[in-house]
């Protein structure tokens, strides 16, 4: 399989990126990792004329804190974020997701930006930024701009990023207690990819439940944040059936669901409540 | 485009399209044939290589994206023509029947035991969760991995 011909471009900065998209308009395409993108194109999904490979771009890559801010370069692999140290012990979330991603292969060349960007429904990383409440920081020809993560998923295959800017990092607000946290999938048996994935972040104290967040991806066309589940949790007292009560709302906020050959939207519902109640327990067990 | 990639040790430079895929600049321009093309869908890991030093499937990167990156394909594995001890694995458990999948599941095992170089059994099947075999129902390559990961271990102690 060969992809349609297309110009290619590999800009040294994020300027030059920018310049390039603005120039070449819908006819291009940014390129990070390639592991969404190559396939579609080889399928001839897409073929845009030109492509602007950004993996050379110095500065877009790696992990780094600002006192309490964890910063991630949008080509950040997913296997350096699996790897990371630093990570694991100030928002193992990340690591953890990071870990359950297609193979090592794939988690070797796909990047965090790259897959929020491509916003499959059945991708992994929506969850957890969703859980972390990210920021992910755009710019485009002269702008700078702030979006949340909870504004980022428009619909399936479709983030808030326009044609002419670029993701180029992910902020997160380090979490207060880093462990209390899970990210538990069922994953389709050949790709990978979530059939449903469910990230929680959980703050704890004195017992009851301060804070939490919930970030489900697979069974809506867009990952979204379980909120009618997390009201039912915060300031209670995590017992068992608070947690299944609240876990049994955890698909309330999707009004469409994703249905093909791995499940249909029925029973991703109900694997969205079993797995929602057991992301929870395995959170509250680790805090 | 014109580009240069290194594969195992040796600097190729061409001409090429940037529509052509990594996976045929080392079979068709380089002429290693080592690296097989299973599925072109970036599912089974038989066009599983090293793109400095990590395991990656070639078949989904253009080798434009490549450029100035060093390569090594099972080719490159064996040291004046003594195997590799992954190699050795799969020859003294069997981890083979038609072959197809193995340059693949052996770069992969690879990159697994340079991450851990003591997997346990589980461990195994996880790490090469990305390579597919339709023949030896994947028990000799766990032996072949093991078998490899204690030849190894047996080498860096030697080695000192
Ligand atoms: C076999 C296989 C299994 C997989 N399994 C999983 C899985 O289990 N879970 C999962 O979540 N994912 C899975 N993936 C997808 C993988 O994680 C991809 O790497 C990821 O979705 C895309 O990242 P990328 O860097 O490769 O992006 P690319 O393919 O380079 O780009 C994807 C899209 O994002 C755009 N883009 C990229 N970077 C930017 C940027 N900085 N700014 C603006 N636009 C940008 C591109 O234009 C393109 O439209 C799998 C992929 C494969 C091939
Ligand atoms: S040929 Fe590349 S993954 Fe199958
Ligand atoms: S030995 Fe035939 S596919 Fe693995």
């Amino acid at each position: 399989m060969i992809t349609g011909n297309f110009d290619y471009f590999a800009p040294s900065n994020v300027e030059e990126a920018i310049k390039l998209l603005n120039e070449y308009g819908d006819d291009c395409k940014i390129i990070s990792g390639g592991h969404s993108l190559v396939p579609v194109l080889k399928l001839r999904l897409a073929s845009p004329a030109v492509l602007i490979d950004i993996g050379r771009i110095k500065g877009l890559k790696g992990i780094s804190f600002e006192g309490g801010t964890i910063v991630i370069g949008t080509n950040t692999t997913h296997a350096e974020i699996a790897r990371s140290a630093e990570l694991k012990k100030h928002c193992p979330l990340l690591v953890e997701t990071a870990g359950q991603i297609g193979d090592q292969q794939v988690r070797n060349r796909g990047t965090i930006g790259g897959s929020l960007t491509h916003a499959d429904p059945a991708a992994d990383w929506p969850a957890a930024v969703l859980a972390l409440d990210a920021d992910i920081i755009v710019k485009g020809k002269g702008s700078v701009r702030t979006i949340k993560a909870t504004d980022f998923f428009v619909d399936i295959m479709t983030s808030a990023v326009k044609s002419n800017e670029i993701v180029t990092e992910i902020r997160i607000t380090k979490p207060a207690q880093p462990q209390a946290a899970a990210y538990l999938k069922v994953p389709q048996a050949a790709s990978g990819f979530a059939v449903v994935g469910v990230a929680a972040q959980l703050t704890l104290k004195d017992g009851r439940c301060e804070k939490v967040a919930i970030g489900i991806t697979g069974l809506g066309p867009k990952a979204y944040r379980a909120s009618t589940s997390e009201n039912a949790l915060i300031g209670n007292t995590l017992d068992a059936a608070t947690i299944s009560a609240a876990a049994e709302k955890a698909d309330t906020e999707a009004v469409d669901t994703m249905e093909d050959i791995h499940a249909s939207g029925e029973f991703r519902r109900n694997l969205t409540r079993v797995y929602t109640k057991r992301a929870i327990m395995a959170a509250m067990s680790r805090a | 485009m014109r580009i240069s990639i290194s594969i195992n040790g040796v600097k190729h430079d061409a001409d090429v399209e940037p529509r052509l895929l990594l996976v045929h600049f080392i079979r068709d321009l380089a002429g290693l044939t080592g690296t097989h093309i299973g599925c072109e869908t970036s599912i089974c890991g038989a066009c599983t290589v090293l793109m400095d030093g990590k395991p990656v499937k070639c078949c989904a990167i253009l080798a434009v994206q490549a450029d100035g990156s060093e390569i090594t394909t099972i080719e490159g594995l064996a040291d004046e023509g003594r195997l590799h001890p992954i190699q050795e694995g799969f020859w003294e458990c069997h981890g083979l029947q038609c072959g197809y999948c193995t340059p693949g599941m052996i770069m992969s095992a690879y990159g697994l035991l340079q991450e851990n170089p003591d997997p346990t059994e589980d461990e195994i099947r996880h790490g090469l969760e990305g390579n597919l075999c339709r023949c030896t129902g994947y028990q000799h390559i766990v032996d072949a991995v093991r078998h490899a990961s204690r030849q190894m271990a047996a080498k860096a102690v030697k080695a000192g």
